[in-house]
């Protein structure tokens, strides 16, 4: 049995098969359509959805893509949606002000914007920008104006809670319910707490597949039409979201979300916390992990290519140990990792820089907001005496895995920014890679922007008043 | 009724201002962000519904040698399979001319045409079945892309020409001649509603179909034609659609003639909605083309001649492509006299998806060539485009387009003198120039280009629609007109017509459904021209029942009809003031008909394809936009800064709502011409296939500085409803300043002397290959040692 709240209800299900999606749970079982989807794969934001989860004594509120996200992450947490803003037919003021702005043409991205409005002025507007919480919602007809117009309105407003956030005891009845979807042997969904009852799991259900965001898993059932009928959740095992903040480095748990990360990564990795606020959306950061960046191991897996050129060490999970690895070892081919049977990512430490280190990250895709990499470059050097030494480079988007490139790395090693022969880097990235040309980019393409992207970071260290971006972060 | 409604005082409340020229708001804001508003996926499901999934080739162009559905058959929750041979009327639901099969016959002609049509128990069911099916095909010879297709003769219709004067001697007179030639990409729609209907079998043995369609009247009449009844068994309701853009103009109707023959054969309610990577692969897209051109010109730039070829890809089908190729044709002069001229368009078939309408149907794809020729002149004879572009405008005398139609009202002049001054542009021309000097990474670029767009379907017939009138015994209004809602605020636009009419608040409106049975044998909501046509009816029935209040009030109270009055919510006779619906009782008691129907047909349009001349358009809508851009010279991202935009609706009917168009008109260009790229593999398979990896623009594309005005006290010229001009399409081209803008940050490469063609999308990739060959260019030019800035 599934048990949750629904917009301030307390509901219970029965028969909820492991992989369906809280989208199909709202329209399909609830019958609550004023959630929509536009393509179930979490691109468009039509059926972004609010999911409060108890932390620390209160509730804590996030948005997300209903459409890849599994019935089973809603035990015990409250789902709201559109339907639970407005008082009767007084609306809730974010949907007042898209209404009074001419927010709304065909209507049908609305309600995923008034939750993604609804759950940004709820945590504070000045966390993130109104175009940060909204590049995950698409809308075709109005060009954005009057919505983010409404934005800044609702950004001088106090949030507005709707009836529900007065009931006092909706909290305590999430806390007291229980962790696991029940009975949880047979639900086909487990959320284990700690890595004991983890690894018990897995020893029980060898078969299983482990999910943490489900923002990559997700998509195997809506897109592939694969069937899931085994999940385990590790979004809940205390060790796998913990943060570290240790003597030299900063250590990860797999399964912390990328908005939890994204403050310790401004603190201590400022450029892997401008890329990541350009991994996916608002919705996506808010579900996603290193783990499941890891595990899915995409050549354009977009936090890999830092972990290479931070020289990350992981900590492997397996059914009775735990090994290290440096995270060059990790990528064995395409989609093809280090990871044995029954072993997950549990951590990733990344080593601090040191202080003459300078690390530069480079996202270039068609599209700036909520899109994949065409290329992506992380680098890593010293600059000393005017010349660049311990160059690690890694690129994303040029082979069958995130790489490092230490033959292109060489052509750069001990030289001054005069001493770099350029033709002699493109040759050697041309030496060291074959990238495919497909719908993101031409082979050609990623080959020319490479050896641009270390132009930029060689002009930026150089000569850093010299202007390079477009935008000001990654 | 026996006894009639108790009529509170002032029960049908006054208009608060006007109504017309209001910023009424969407009359379903509320339903939208209360998530409210119905789309046909939201519709309660009735018991044993079933769901649709269609079994699609995976070949651009093969025989169909065999077909084992059993695996399909023997899928849990399969309830009926069709193939082409099950249809039991008609097969061919081509909208214009044949060529579309409902389900492939024997021959299929691009990847992802359906093949068969599963009926099953729940959409998960029915789209595991499909893949079940084991198809073997005997590949035939693709044509897959359009120089194929001009190598092969391979077209779906013939080709047209536009001549003028003498073409060839104008070019070899003229002191300066130059050519040049561009890919213009197409353009998949992504509605956020995608394509859906459901059609529920009725007793007499057709079938009642609610859709998500711009044409519920072809959806009507191809579903009986497929059924094999008469039209008037099957009856279609639109409320309204998720966006639609042109997507939903034929692209609807495959899915609900499917889903018909489904619900006649198992006699339940069939809804077929189709998942985002079907619709994707499986409906229609913008066209794409490719555009050569060869100008005259003198040395201030005036064209003295243009020889235009526009080649678009049709797909497998002619579909509407006839009349997107005309489109593209009538628009290649954009806003600029070309003097002697020949523009030819070519209909091109390949064996992919057919397409189809979509926001300017083929206008942006003709305009791009001449807005290209435009700033190459500029470039050549080291002019600001802005000045060549001025210089060759329609005006009194030089007014007659290249299919001889004269040019009545020349807005642009001003329009354009007005938008340089309040968009700053010589000063930040200047600005512009001065960055590029200071940085040699980043570059800035500025456009500013004109739209001047024909409004009328060229399709004469279709310029006609009707609307249907109600009054209430309470006073409440039921409008119903041919039009649908697909997000554009034509139900707001036109309850606020019949408002007007009556002097009342347009709460009392209420814009029921588009439903084949109330207005019949409707053109497409479409061509910009929703408001134009079902305003007009609207406003010609509402004018009959004035007519009839009047009348009946004049016989009862022994008054003049100009002591007829009627404002704010009451009406005056004579010394008397009655509530409004106060006398819709005493008409109703008096036994006056309440009920009317309109019809409108738009006036003085035709055109003669045998000569290529005509006055296709009733009139021209207009607008001008200034972009400014800042191009990354390392990898070709971009980003547009400023966004200034002058329009011209005429007398608004809606300031908001048009403003709204606009905007989300020219953010929609922006996507075509720069991020959407549709991609096809070598074997005709569309890698673009999802959001992931088509990717229309985002919050985040909006301009920063985002200035939108409507050029005010221009009133149509010609007598359309309230004097407002149409604004669903014209300001999508607008964006073509965007592109512009890229090639004048590249063009700074050379220090404004030359700039490499920019074919579209203009991707990063594509912007950074345009930079490339300006640098090397340069690279030429200093080491030829010619004259360089
Ligand atoms: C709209 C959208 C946009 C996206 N944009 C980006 C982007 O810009 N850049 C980018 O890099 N990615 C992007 N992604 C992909 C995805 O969000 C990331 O890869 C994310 O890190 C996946 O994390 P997750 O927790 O959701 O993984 P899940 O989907 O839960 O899991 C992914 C895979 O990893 C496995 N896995 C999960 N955790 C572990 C673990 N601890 N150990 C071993 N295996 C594990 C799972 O079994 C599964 O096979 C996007 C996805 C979507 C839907
Ligand atoms: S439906 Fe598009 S993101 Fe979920
Ligand atoms: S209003 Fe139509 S998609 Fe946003």
């Amino acid at each position: 049995m599934l048990e949750f709240y629904l917009n301030g209800t307390p509901i219970r299900m029965d028969d909820v098969e492991p992989d369906l999606t809280v989208l199909e749970l709202l329209r399909e079982r609830q019958h609550l359509c004023g959630t929509k989807e536009g393509c179930a794969s979490g691109d468009c934001g039509a059926c972004t959805v609010v999911v409060g989860e108890v932390d620390g004594g209160s509730l804590k509120y996030r948005a997300i893509n209903s459409c890849i996200a599994f019935a089973g992450s809603l035990q015990g947490r409250h789902l709201v949606t559109v339907e639970g803003l407005a008082d009767g037919e007084t609306l809730h003021p974010v949907q007042q002000a898209l209404v009074d702005g001419h927010g709304s043409q065909c209507g049908f991205c609305t309600q995923g914007i008034v939750m993604s409005l609804f759950c940004w002025q709820l945590n504070g507007t000045d966390r993130l920008s109104a175009q940060e919480a909204l590049a995950g919602n698409l809308c075709r007809c109005t060009g954005y104006r009057p919505i983010l117009d409404a934005a800044t309105m609702l950004a001088r407003q106090a949030p507005a809670l709707p009836a529900w956030s007065g009931s006092p005891d909706m909290m305590a009845c999430l806390a007291a319910m229980p962790n696991d979807v029940i009975p949880a042997e047979t639900s086909g969904y487990r959320r284990p707490e700690d890595l004991t009852s983890l690894r018990a799991a897995m020893k029980d259900w060898p078969d299983a597949h482990v999910v943490a965001g489900a923002t990559d898993l997700g998509l195997e059932r809506t897109q592939a039409l694969k069937r899931l009928p085994k999940l385990i959740d590790l979004s809940r095992v205390a060790e796998l979201a913990a943060i570290e903040e240790g003597d030299g480095y900063l250590e990860v748990g797999a399964a912390v979300v990328y908005s939890r990360l994204q403050p310790y990564l401004k603190t201590h990795f400022p450029v892997f916390a401008a890329l990541l606020s350009r991994l996916g959306s608002e919705q996506i950061r808010q579900r996603g992990t290193l783990g499941g960046n890891l595990g899915t191991a995409s050549p354009i897996g977009d936090t890999l290519p830092v972990l290479l050129a931070l020289d990350a060490q992981l900590c492997l999970l397996g059914p009775d140990a735990e090994r290290g690895m440096p995270v060059s070892d990790f990528f064995l081919g395409y989609r093809k990792t280090a990871l044995q049977a029954g072993e997950i990512v549990a951590r990733i430490r990344l080593p601090f820089l040191a202080p003459q280190r300078v690390c530069k990250v480079y996202k270039v895709s068609k599209r700036w907001e909520d899109d994949i990499s065409a290329v992506l470059g992380a680098f890593s050097f010293s600059f000393e005496a005017g010349c660049f030494r311990d160059v690690r480079l890694a690129f994303g988007g040029m082979a069958a895995t995130p790489v490092l490139a230490p033959a292109v790395a060489a052509e750069l090693e001990g030289r001054s920014q005069d001493a770099i022969d350029w033709s002699r880097v493109e040759a050697s990235l041309a030496a060291s890679f074959q990238p495919m040309s497909d719908v993101r980019a031409s082979a050609g393409y990623r080959l020319k922007v490479a050896a641009n992207l270390l132009r930029r970071a060689v002009v930026e260290t150089v000569q850093p008043d010299t202007a390079t971006r477009i935008f000001d972060h990654a | 009724m026996r006894k009639l409604v108790d009529l509170p005082a002032g029960a049908v409340q006054a208009p608060v201002a006007p109504v017309l020229g209001n910023d009424r708001r969407h009359d379903s804001a509320h339903k939208h962000v209360a998530g409210s508003a119905l789309y046909i996926d939201d519709i309660p499901e009735t018991a044993g519904m079933l769901h649709v999934a269609c079994g699609k080739s995976t070949q651009a162009h093969a025989h169909i040698l065999s077909m084992d559905l059993d695996a399909v058959r023997a899928h849990p929750g399969v309830v009926d399979i069709i193939c082409a041979t099950d249809v039991p009327g008609q097969l061919d639901i081509g909208p214009v001319f044949p060529g579309d099969p409902m389900l492939a016959n024997g021959v299929v002609e691009f990847v992802g045409q359906p093949i068969f049509a599963v009926a099953a128990t729940s959409l998960r069911a029915a789209r595991e079945a499909v893949r079940l099916a084991r198809i073997d095909y005997e590949p035939l010879p693709a044509v897959l892309d359009i120089e194929a297709a001009m190598a092969a003769d391979s077209f779906v219709r013939p080709l047209h020409r536009q001549v003028r004067g003498d073409v060839a001697a104008a070019l070899a007179e003229a002191p300066h001649r130059l050519s040049g030639e561009q890919r213009v990409g197409g353009q998949e729609h992504f509605y956020l509603e995608g394509q859906a209907c459901i059609a529920t079998p009725s007793e007499d043995g057709g079938v009642f179909v609610r859709t998500s369609s711009q044409h519920p009247t072809e959806v009507q009449k191809l579903v009986a034609e497929v059924l094999g009844v008469p039209i008037t068994e099957v009856q279609v309701e639109v409320r309204r659609m998720g966006g639609a853009f042109g997507g939903k103009e034929t692209q609807a109707a495959p899915l609900a003639c499917i889903a018909a023959v489904l619900a006649r054969r198992t006699g339940k309610s069939v809804k077929y909605r189709m998942p985002r990577a079907d619709d994707m692969v499986m409906t229609g897209k913008r066209h794409d083309f490719h555009n050569r051109y060869e100008v005259g010109f003198d040395d201030d730039g005036r064209l003295w001649g243009a020889d235009i070829e526009l080649c678009g890809r049709c797909g497998y089908s002619p579909d509407l492509s006839d009349a997107v190729v005309d489109r593209a044709m009538f628009h290649a002069d954009n806003a600029y006299f070309l003097d002697q001229a020949r523009v030819v368009g070519h209909r091109c078939k390949t064996h992919t998806v057919s397409n189809t309408a979509f926001r300017g149907f083929g206008g942006p794809q003709g305009m791009m060539i001449i807005e290209q020729a435009m700033d190459d002149i500029a470039r050549y004879l080291g002019k600001d485009p802005l000045d060549v572009r001025k210089g060759n405008l329609y005006r009194p005398g030089q007014d007659v387009t290249h299919y001889g139609q004269k040019i009545e009202q020349h807005v642009l002049p001003a329009l354009i003198d007005q938008l340089e001054v309040s968009a700053d542009y010589r000063q930040r021309r200047e600005s512009v120039r001065a960055f590029n000097a200071a940085n040699p990474i980043l570059k800035k670029g500025l456009s500013l280009t004109p739209v001047k767009f024909g409004i009328s379907y060229t399709v004469k017939h279709l310029n006609q629609a009707g609307a249907l009138v109600h009054i209430y015994t309470d006073g409440s209004i039921h409008l119903n007109h041919g039009g649908t809602e697909m997000g554009q605020g034509l139900f707001v636009k036109v309850s606020q017509v019949v408002a007007d009419v009556f002097q009342i608040d347009p709460r009392w409106i209420r814009v029921s459904a588009t439903r084949t049975d109330k207005v019949p044998n409707t053109s497409p909501t479409a061509a910009s021209a929703g408001s134009d046509l079902n305003g007009m009816a609207a406003f010609n029935a509402c004018m009959t029942l004035r007519q009839r209040l009047v009348d009946f009030a004049c016989e009862t109270y022994g008054l003049e009809p100009s002591q007829v009055v009627f404002s704010k919510g009451r009406v005056l006779l004579g010394e008397r003031e009655v509530d409004w619906a106060e006398l819709i009782q005493e008409a109703y008691r008096g036994r006056v008909s309440l009920s009317a129907t309109g019809h409108y047909a738009t006036p003085r349009i035709h055109y003669d394809r045998t000569t290529g001349t005509g006055h296709p358009f009733f009139y021209f809508a207009h607008g001008a936009a200034c972009s400014e851009v800042l191009v990354d010279t390392l990898t070709g991202e971009y980003r547009v800064l400023r966004v200034d935009i002058l329009h011209d609706v005429g007398r608004s009917l809606n300031p908001a709502i048009d403003i709204g168009q606009i905007e989300g008109g020219f953010i929609q260009g922006m996507g075509w011409l720069t991020t959407e790229e549709l991609v096809w593999d070598a074997d005709g398979r569309l890698l673009s296939n999802s959001p992931a990896n088509y990717k229309i623009p985002s919050v985040g594309d909006t301009p920063p500085d985002f200035r939108v005005a409507l050029l005010a006290e221009h009133p149509n010229h010609e007598t359309t409803i309230y004097r407002s001009k149409a604004v669903g399409e014209p300001p999508f081209m607008l964006a073509i300043s965007v592109w512009s803008a890229l090639r004048d940050a590249v063009a700074s490469l050379t220090g404004y002397r030359y700039c490499p063609p920019l074919d579209t999308p203009a991707t990063p990739e594509r912007v950074l290959w345009a930079v490339e060959a300006a640098q090397q260019s340069q690279k030429e030019a200093i080491d030829a040692d010619l004259p360089v800035v």
